[in-house]
Formats: C-alpha cells, sequence, structure tokens
C-alpha cells in the first residue's frame, strides 16, 4: 500500500461525503444544535460547525463563534460515537403472550445500516476501542453492537486546537488518531491533508483522488498539519499519570478527599453519560395495555444511581462518597485488570459536563501520591 | 449468531411452599431440545424472567444430573420475585443460562468438605452437598452447617434429615433466636465450628450467606490453620445481564456474574473487607 497523503481544500469537502453517499453510507458529523456540537446525519458540509471555538473549563461549555473559515477548532461536545453503536435506549427483545399464557420470545434481527463518522476525535476513537473489548471480545457477543459496528467507517479529524479541559496527550490518546480508522483529514489552511490508514480508507483516497482531481500534499502542508497537532498537544494544561493508577487507588480507599469531592457531588450521572467508554446499563420492561406484548429494553444506566448497587433490599453503595470512589477506582484502577489499559481516553467531557466541575485530574493529584510520575 | 439475552419459555411443573417467603419454581423447558441441550454446574445461575415484569438472577438448586427439571428456590423479595410469587403451576416463564463459575467440586474431591451456610445461602450450595452426596466415597468428611436468622426461616429439614444419615457426615443448624422446641443451637453458625470434623490441611470449605457471616467464617478458618487457597465464598451483586455487559455486579476489576459468583478467597480479599463496592 503506497503511502499517499492528499490535499483536499474546503471548496472539494462535499466530494468526500458524496462518495461515502454512493458507497451507500449516511454520514454522521458534527453541527452545532442547542448551543452544543452534537454528531448527527450530515449531507451537507455547510451544516459543519465553521468559525466555532468551544471554551470548556470545570463546570463550563460554551460555543464561539468567529469568522474562521476553519471547520475543526472545536474541541468535542458532550457525545460522539458512542450513541450511534451503544444507544442510550435500544429494545433488546419482544414477547407476545397468547390466550392461553403461552410466550413467544421473538428476537431483535439488529439492523446493519451503513455509518460513515465524520470528522472522529483521537479520544473518541481510542474510546471506541475501548468499548468494542467490552461489547465483542468476550464470551457474549453484542448482537446489535456487533451488527453496527462492521459497517461502520471512520473519518478521523486530528485536532489541531485543545479544549482547557482536555488531556489525551498524557492518557497517550490523541490529538493524533494513532489507529482504528479509515481516512484522517487534518485541518490547515484552506482545507485538509487527507491521509487512510486502512485498506478500505485506501481504496476510498484513491477513488477520491481521482474523482475530485486531488493534488498531493506538499511537504510544507505537510509541516503545517504537524505543527497544527502539535499545537493541539501543548495547548493542554491537565494531565494524568500515564502508568497504572490501580495498586495508589486502592490503597488510598479512606483518602479524605474522596468525602471533599462527595459533599460537592450530586450523584447526577452526567460524568457517566457523556463519557465516551462508560458502558454500564440497566434493563426494564415496557408491556402494552391489553397485556399481549412486551418489550424488554436497554437504557443507559450509571454507576451514581441509586438502584445500580441495589440487591434484595439492600443498596451497596448508599453514598455519594462510594459511588464517586466506585467510578473513579473502576475507571482509573480496576479497568486495567478488566481491558488491559485505563478507562480513561482524556477527552475531558466529565469535568465540563459535571454541574459542580469536579475534575478528576485533580482528584487523582490528591489521593495517589508517591507514584513514580507524582 | 445466537443471541445471548434471549430467553427461551418454560413451563412451571411444580410451586412448592417452602416457608411464608420462600417458594421452589420446577421448571421444564418447553422446547423439549432445549431442555435437552441444558446442563449446568453446582452454583451456577439462571436468568428467570416473568412475563412484562423483569429479570432476576436465581441458583439453581436441582441436581445436575436430573435432566428434565431445573428447580428455583426463590426469596419473595424485590418487585420481580413478589410478583413471581404468585405463579402456579402451568404457568409459563422465561429463562436463560445457565451462568457464571460455579463450586470447584472436582477440585474438592479427596478432601473434607464444609459447607457452611447462612440463610437462603443454603440454596446456592444445595446442589453441590448432592454432588458430594451423590458421589460420598469420591470425599473426605462432610460437614454442612446452616445458620437461620430466626428458627421460623429454617427450610429443607428433610433435606437435612437425609444428609444426616449419610456417612461421615455432620449436619449443624444454627438460628439467631429461636422458639421452644429449636432443638439445635441457638446462636452463630460460627459457634459450630468447634463440633466439625476435619483435618485442616486437607479441607475444602464453600460458604454462601450474609458477607458478615462470610467473614466471620474466614476469620475462623484462616485461625484454625486452612490455606486461603482453600476458601470459596459465593458472591452476590446487582445484575441485570449475567453476560459481563451492564456493570452492574462489578467487583474491583471483577465481574461477579461471570468471573464469579463463586471466587477463591484469594482472588477477591483485598476487597472483601471494604464497604461499598
Amino acid at each position: 500500500m503506497t503511502k499517499r497523503v492528499a490535499f483536499l481544500p474546503y471548496t472539494k469537502l462535499q466530494s468526500l461525503i458524496a462518495l461515502l453517499e454512493s458507497d451507500g453510507y449516511r454520514c454522521v458529523g458534527p453541527q452545532v444544535r442547542d448551543d452544543t456540537i452534537v454528531y448527527d446525519t450530515l449531507v451537507d458540509v455547510a451544516d459543519l460547525p465553521r468559525g466555532y471555538t468551544s471554551i470548556q473549563k470545570p463546570g463550563e461549555y460554551r460555543l464561539q463563534q468567529s469568522d474562521s473559515e476553519r471547520l475543526f477548532d472545536w474541541a468535542n461536545g458532550a457525545q460522539a460515537i458512542k450513541p450511534h453503536l451503544f444507544r442510550a435506549e435500544e429494545v433488546m427483545w419482544t414477547v407476545v403472550r397468547d390466550e392461553h399464557g403461552q410466550l413467544n420470545f421473538q428476537e431483535i434481527v439488529p439492523e446493519a445500516e451503513k455509518i460513515a463518522v465524520f470528522g472522529a476525535r483521537a479520544c473518541d476513537i481510542a474510546a471506541l476501542y475501548i468499548q468494542d473489548k467490552h461489547f465483542l471480545q468476550s464470551t457474549y457477543k453484542e448482537p446489535a453492537y456487533l451488527a453496527r459496528r462492521q459497517e461502520l467507517f471512520i473519518v478521523a479529524a486530528n485536532c489541531t486546537t485543545a479544549a482547557g479541559t482536555c488531556f489525551c496527550a498524557s492518557t497517550g490518546d490523541g490529538p493524533r488518531a494513532m489507529s482504528g480508522y479509515d481516512l484522517a483529514l487534518t485541518e490547515i489552511k484552506d482545507g485538509f491533508l487527507l491521509e487512510a490508514h486502512s485498506v478500505h480508507g485506501q481504496n476510498k483516497l484513491d477513488q477520491l483522488i481521482q474523482l475530485a482531481e486531488l493534488e498531493l500534499a506538499t511537504r510544507q502542508q505537510a509541516e503545517e498539519a504537524e505543527q497544527g497537532i502539535e499545537n493541539a498537544a501543548a495547548q493542554q494544561s491537565r494531565t494524568l499519570p500515564s502508568h497504572d493508577l490501580n495498586d495508589e487507588l486502592f490503597a488510598n480507599l479512606e483518602h479524605p478527599h474522596w468525602e471533599d469531592v462527595a459533599a460537592r457531588c450530586l450523584s447526577c450521572g452526567n460524568c457517566t453519560a457523556v463519557c465516551p467508554t462508560c458502558f454500564c446499563h440497566t434493563e426494564l420492561d415496557r408491556g402494552d395495555l391489553n397485556l399481549e406484548h412486551s418489550e424488554h429494553i436497554r437504557q443507559w444506566d450509571s454507576c451514581f444511581s441509586q438502584r445500580h448497587s441495589y440487591i434484595h433490599g439492600m443498596t451497596i453503595r448508599e453514598q455519594t462518597r462510594t459511588r464517586y470512589r466506585q467510578w473513579l477506582t473502576h475507571k482509573l484502577g480496576s479497568w486495567h485488570e478488566q481491558y488491559g489499559r485505563s478507562g480513561c481516553v482524556g477527552c475531558g467531557r466529565c469535568i465540563s459536563w459535571c454541574p459542580v466541575g469536579i475534575d478528576l485530574t485533580e482528584a487523582v493529584q490528591q489521593i495517589c501520591t508517591g507514584g513514580p510520575d507524582g | 449468531m445466537d443471541n445471548p439475552y434471549l430467553p427461551h419459555e418454560a413451563r412451571i411443573i411444580e410451586r412448592i411452599h417452602e416457608s411464608p417467603t420462600l417458594f421452589t419454581l420446577r421448571l421444564q423447558f418447553t422446547n423439549p431440545e432445549i431442555q435437552a441441550a441444558y446442563s449446568f454446574e453446582p452454583g451456577q445461575f439462571n436468568m428467570l424472567y416473568l412475563y412484562g415484569v423483569g429479570e432476576v438472577p436465581i441458583s439453581i438448586v436441582s441436581d445436575p444430573v436430573d435432566d428434565m427439571i431445573v428447580d428455583h428456590t426463590i426469596r419473595s423479595v424485590g418487585r420481580v420475585t413478589h410478583a413471581m410469587s404468585a405463579l402456579q403451576a402451568g404457568d409459563r416463564i422465561g429463562i436463560r443460562g445457565p451462568y457464571g463459575r460455579g463450586w470447584p467440586v472436582r477440585f474438592a474431591e479427596q478432601k473434607d468438605v464444609i459447607v457452611i451456610t447462612g440463610g437462603l445461602g443454603c440454596a446456592p450450595v444445595v446442589a453441590a452437598i448432592n454432588y458430594v452426596v451423590n458421589r460420598r466415597e469420591r470425599f473426605g468428611r462432610l460437614n454442612i452447617v446452616q445458620g437461620v436468622k430466626h428458627s421460623n426461616d429454617f427450610i429443607w429439614q428433610e433435606r437435612y434429615d437425609y444428609w444426616r444419615e449419610m456417612p461421615d457426615t455432620k449436619v449443624l443448624i444454627a438460628a439467631s433466636s429461636g422458639e421452644a422446641l429449636w432443638p439445635w443451637h441457638i446462636g452463630h453458625p460460627t459457634e459450630l465450628l468447634d463440633d466439625m470434623e476435619f483435618e485442616p490441611e486437607n479441607t475444602i470449605v464453600f460458604m454462601c450467606g450474609p458477607e458478615g457471616m462470610m467473614h466471620a467464617v474466614v476469620d475462623e478458618m484462616l485461625q484454625r490453620g486452612l490455606d486461603e487457597s482453600a476458601l470459596w465464598l459465593s458472591m452476590e451483586r446487582s445484575m441485570k445481564c449475567a453476560v459481563g455487559h451492564c456493570g452492574h455486579c462489578q467487583y474491583g476489576g471483577k465481574f461477579v456474574c461471570k468471573d464469579g459468583p463463586v471466587f477463591n478467597y484469594p482472588e477477591i480479599k483485598t476487597l472483601f473487607s471494604e464497604k461499598g463496592f
């Protein structure tokens, strides 16, 4: 596979969407809605967040618009890829009860829509690989997730700017997409560097070079892209220690800082809802009124909810302190035992979207002391 | 591809009233092929589904060699189990399983076996006890200790009486509080450990029940010279999916549904003394 890097000017960006659509994909890309950036069906590049930047701080997310031509000068909004594969709510199966009381369970055959994520950030691609491990690489495979995952095409957008809450450089997950994508865009003056990272992506790139008469990128353009990605890393002020924090976290289960956080934490579950790796969900049943038919439904759940740890008349985690401790010790500690890495990809969403601005990087600094990285 | 979440229909062959809050459902898959293909290990559990209400994890109490009927003893304590208690013979239910890692019964061969349970904790080990009793010559001495809160909670007296008649087998019962004429011990099951006969270097312990009780048993057993690796515990946590996806049953890095519910003590001992996990 010869590694060709093309220059895709803004004026020809639509041809990439057209190419993917002609191959049967529905493009899902970033656009401004409700004062944030959401990933939804994208048919026209005019809907991309042109000129927007995101101001993110603990407990704060604001978009600002300028007359800049740039399309990817913002960091993530609340959600990106996760809800398109692991849906917030999904019917798992249905059951019909006949007049004799017999139950007929009916499988939901997962529809396998071809989705092309247009402009996926490095942190979200890393998170996708963690979700793959959880839902697909164990004894039992999640059928709906699998069906969608097999048809997923990923156009990465390397970050050339970081928000105040980003720390992907310290977790090793960004700002450049490292693996697991088909094509990657890096925004430079007047357009993008476009490169392939899979056989499928290479085919698309070759087609596009021909169809849209793209030039190969110049050395100067490549350097500009490189510089942009370096800037995004340099802008990051938060860090997480890069080593496995499992032992330090579990050695400090009675650290007073858990109580300090609990005094502020509302146990609302926003952090888990926006986290691209959180996988907890509950199951419930919704029957129709004439009692002939019932649906078994999956819904996102959170370890911050009261019912998450309920068993026959008792709740394991009554207090907010133990819920926050469960979340952080799992995300940064016991996650290593389960998936061979931390569950944090440095997207910073849990910091921005926490209504009281709790910052996990600060909690780690307080609780984990004496490790190799301090 | 098999859908791991989809239950199969089963018929309630018999409903046994065990106590005011305990009942046993004897189930058979309505599809004979599924019934024929179904097998389980002692200590594993099934997900039982009540139409329109929901699913709950329930351990299997019948003998693995009975390939026609699968028994589940249930305490009516939550939303789903309350509703299930109204079911009668002939009613239909959903079932999927079996799930999890059961008791290491083969590993226990040639050893003295101690089974200590509290409350309805007995249910997940009944199948293991029957496994030992039905292959009695392969095992050393068998000690069965059951503790209940109140003498009214004691069920399955016939089973205990039957086991008591087995060679080299002791059955010890304790109630924290009892009525007049309660023939057995009043107090905690751990107070009965001195009445047991076993060789500490060649003993395996299966325990199940309230975590406080299991804590006390672990301490007592270690004091009596047993190795940590000789202790096996059945743990309980919230479960929605039973296949390691929903996240509710996580215990540190373990998923109780698939890495357990039966754990060797060294696997979980760092968290076992912590509340809130």
